[in-house]
């Protein structure tokens, strides 16, 4: 706890698996991590991953995801979560898996959480290398970052609709070309 | 950890402004009447795969590039969130085929993390044996086509000679010969054959004599040498903070390996040694991709000799809730068909939780992030793959670079298109 004592805008320290998870107010995100890379070192950042949690805590089973045509495990009756997981402060996470290369390796996720269509500043004044990995959150969970110089998609092409990995997208929802249905 | 001091490879950052990874062409130096945009893929045959760099030409010389990656993109990360964790292993493995074991160990060590299940030791010296016959073989494709594409053609040939004896090591252990999904959680699909061992070690035995045999083909090579010594260059603050990882970033000169700085597995309790080279230019990363071969030997030796002493213990954990039962029980005991048929049914639960997982894949830092929400399928599952990150470097790398060196350059970063696009 007192490892990280200093750092801007920490709400909540976690620690879990042996991992030490800090919360930060997106607004003095930058702040942050420009503070953790200074201060304490952490010279590289590993990844960035951004996760949807729309209906988190809600029924879940095993198996297949019900269509519309197909058959539906997701009814009540069958296998459902053993108990209801601990809630989260909003739909969206992105966490910055940060590193130290140097003599005393640690690993640090810094996390923000975030409305959908809320943005949170851009690091790459902190770490070039999250360029790609912020276009990638943009892409594929429609994560906005504020001050980013190139913000397009990267994985998808340039005029898709919808971010794939957002929860509520659906799995094999993509249009089929030249179908007999156009 | 050290960085090796450096001879300077260029003074300052070489990273374009204000977009890292696009390198634009400078109007003072370029008049842009003489520039001449050239599309280098996405279907060329030197650049491993879907990557397409838009090249901004000065005559020969590369005065701008932007790399677009992409046409590989298959929705992994979304399709394993519809799947239990049992079948997602499954997918693992296809993300980075080349490193097809690495990623399927690193997506098994995660979920075993968030299940915090012991795996026996047997199985830990199998899977670290095997990952390093994966380093090897990941090494060979990455050396045989690199070199096919400056020209050296005949090591095409020799390299992929021995990549075909490790895909046969890897059928004798899982039955297939790439994504044998021989890693389970909580140990291994089936014990290792009775005939792996002897065969690993003739392997073991005329493998670095196939090293040095390369070497004499490339180092005395002036062609080669020609092609590759200077070229591409990379320091080692610009690798850092454009998170590069494994062979560029030990061939920048920073004296970094997961391996060795925080081990997992059993790494910490066998001997072995980090290349490391300081040029930053294609011809160090092509040395420390032939001494980690080496390195990748000895390690499998170690391996061999523990799975020799192990022989007959168990090689996977005793977990009936998350491990499927012997084969054999199902005939004469119910609770293992219950069992049974609950894993391949609904899948086995992990508890609630997030982790990052991170290891050494031949490629360098291969990070798995799992979330869980205490069901049978995992909530979202992220790969941070080392590829993605290496082609970031493209527009630093390709500085003062013709369009020859383009394609010896865009290989030595040793992109894997499905472990980037993912």
């Amino acid at each position: 706890m007192t490892k990280y004592a200093g750092v801007p805008g920490v709400i909540e320290t976690r620690e879990a698996l042996g991992e030490t998870t800090l919360v930060v107010d997106p607004a003095r995100l930058v702040e942050a991590c420009m503070f953790l890379r200074d201060e304490h070192g952490f010279n590289f950042l590993s990844d960035i991953a951004a996760a949807d949690y729309l209906g988190w805590g809600e029924q879940e089973v095993a198996g297949y995801i019900g269509t519309a045509s197909g058959r539906n495990l997701n009814e009540p009756g069958s296998q459902g979560l053993a108990h209801v997981p601990a809630p989260k402060p909003k739909r969206f996470s992105v966490s910055y898996q940060l590193l130290r290369v140097g003599d005393e390796p640690v690993r640090l996720r810094v996390q923000v959480w975030l409305d959908d269509g809320e943005a949170v500043a851009s690091v790459i004044p902190v770490w070039p290398a999250a360029d790609w990995f912020e276009r990638e959150a943009w892409d594929m969970m429609g994560v906005p970052f504020d001050g980013h110089p190139n913000l397009v998609r990267i994985l998808m092409p340039e005029d898709w609709e919808g971010h794939p990995l957002r929860k509520d997208y659906p799995l094999g929802g993509e249009p089929v070309r030249f179908s007999d249905e156009d | 950890m050290t960085v090796l001091p450096s001879t300077r490879i260029y003074e300052g950052t070489r990273i374009p402004h204000p977009v890292p990874t696009i390198l634009e062409v400078d109007p003072e130096k370029h008049s842009l009447e003489d520039i001449l945009t050239v599309n280098f893929g996405p279907n060329h045959p030197s650049t491993h795969g879907v990557l397409r760099l838009v090249v901004d030409l000065d005559g020969e010389a590369v005065a701008g590039i932007r790399a677009i990656i992409g046409y590989l993109h298959t929705g992994f990360e979304k399709n394993m969130e519809a799947k239990s964790w049992w079948k997602s292993v499954t997918y693992a493995p296809r993300v980075d085929y080349v490193s097809f074991h690495a990623n399927e160990l690193l997506y098994v060590l995660a979920i075993e993390k968030l299940l915090g299940i012991e795996v026996p030791r047997r199985a830990t010296w199998a899977r670290m044996a095997l990952a390093e016959l994966n380093r090897i073989h990941s090494h060979l494709v990455w050396l045989g086509t690199s070199a096919l594409e400056i020209g050296a053609i005949s090591l095409f040939w020799y390299a992929f000679d021995d990549r075909d004896q490790i895909l046969d090591l890897f059928e004798m252990a899982g039955g297939t010969r790439m994504h044998t999904r021989y890693v389970q959680v909580g140990g291994l699909a089936e014990d290792l054959p009775p005939g792996f061992s002897p065969e690993a070690r003739k392997f073991c035995e005329s493998m670095p004599k196939s090293v040095d045999e390369y070497e004499a083909i490339l180092d005395r090579n002036a062609i080669w040498l020609e092609r590759t010594k200077g070229i591409g260059l990379l320091s080692a603050e610009d690798a850092l903070a454009l998170a590069q990882s494994g062979p560029m970033l030990r061939s920048s000169g920073v004296n970094w390996d997961l391996r060795k700085n925080m081990p997992y597995l059993a790494y910490d309790e066998v001997e072995f040694d980090v290349p490391v080279y300081r040029n930053g230019d294609v011809y160090d990363r092509y040395k420390v991709h032939m001494d980690e071969m080496r390195q990748s030997v000895r390690i499998i030796r170690q391996c061999l000799d523990r799975l020799d002493e192990t022989e007959g213990e168990p090689w996977i954990a005793d977990d009936r809730k998350v491990v499927l039962p012997p084969r054999h029980e199902l005939h004469t005991s119910m609770e293992s068909l219950i069992h049974h048929f609950k894993i391949v049914t609904e899948g086995f639960t992990v508890p609630e939780g997030e982790v990052y997982v991170v290891i050494e894949s031949p490629r360098g830092e291969a990070g798995c992030y799992l979330v869980s929400d205490g069901g049978a399928r995992p909530w979202r599952v992220r790969f941070r793959a080392p590829s993605f990150a290496a082609l970031q470097a493209t527009a630093t790398v390709v500085q003062e670079c013709l369009i020859a060196d383009l394609v010896a350059v865009a290989g030595s970063l040793d992109p894997v298109m499905g472990d980037a696009d993912r």
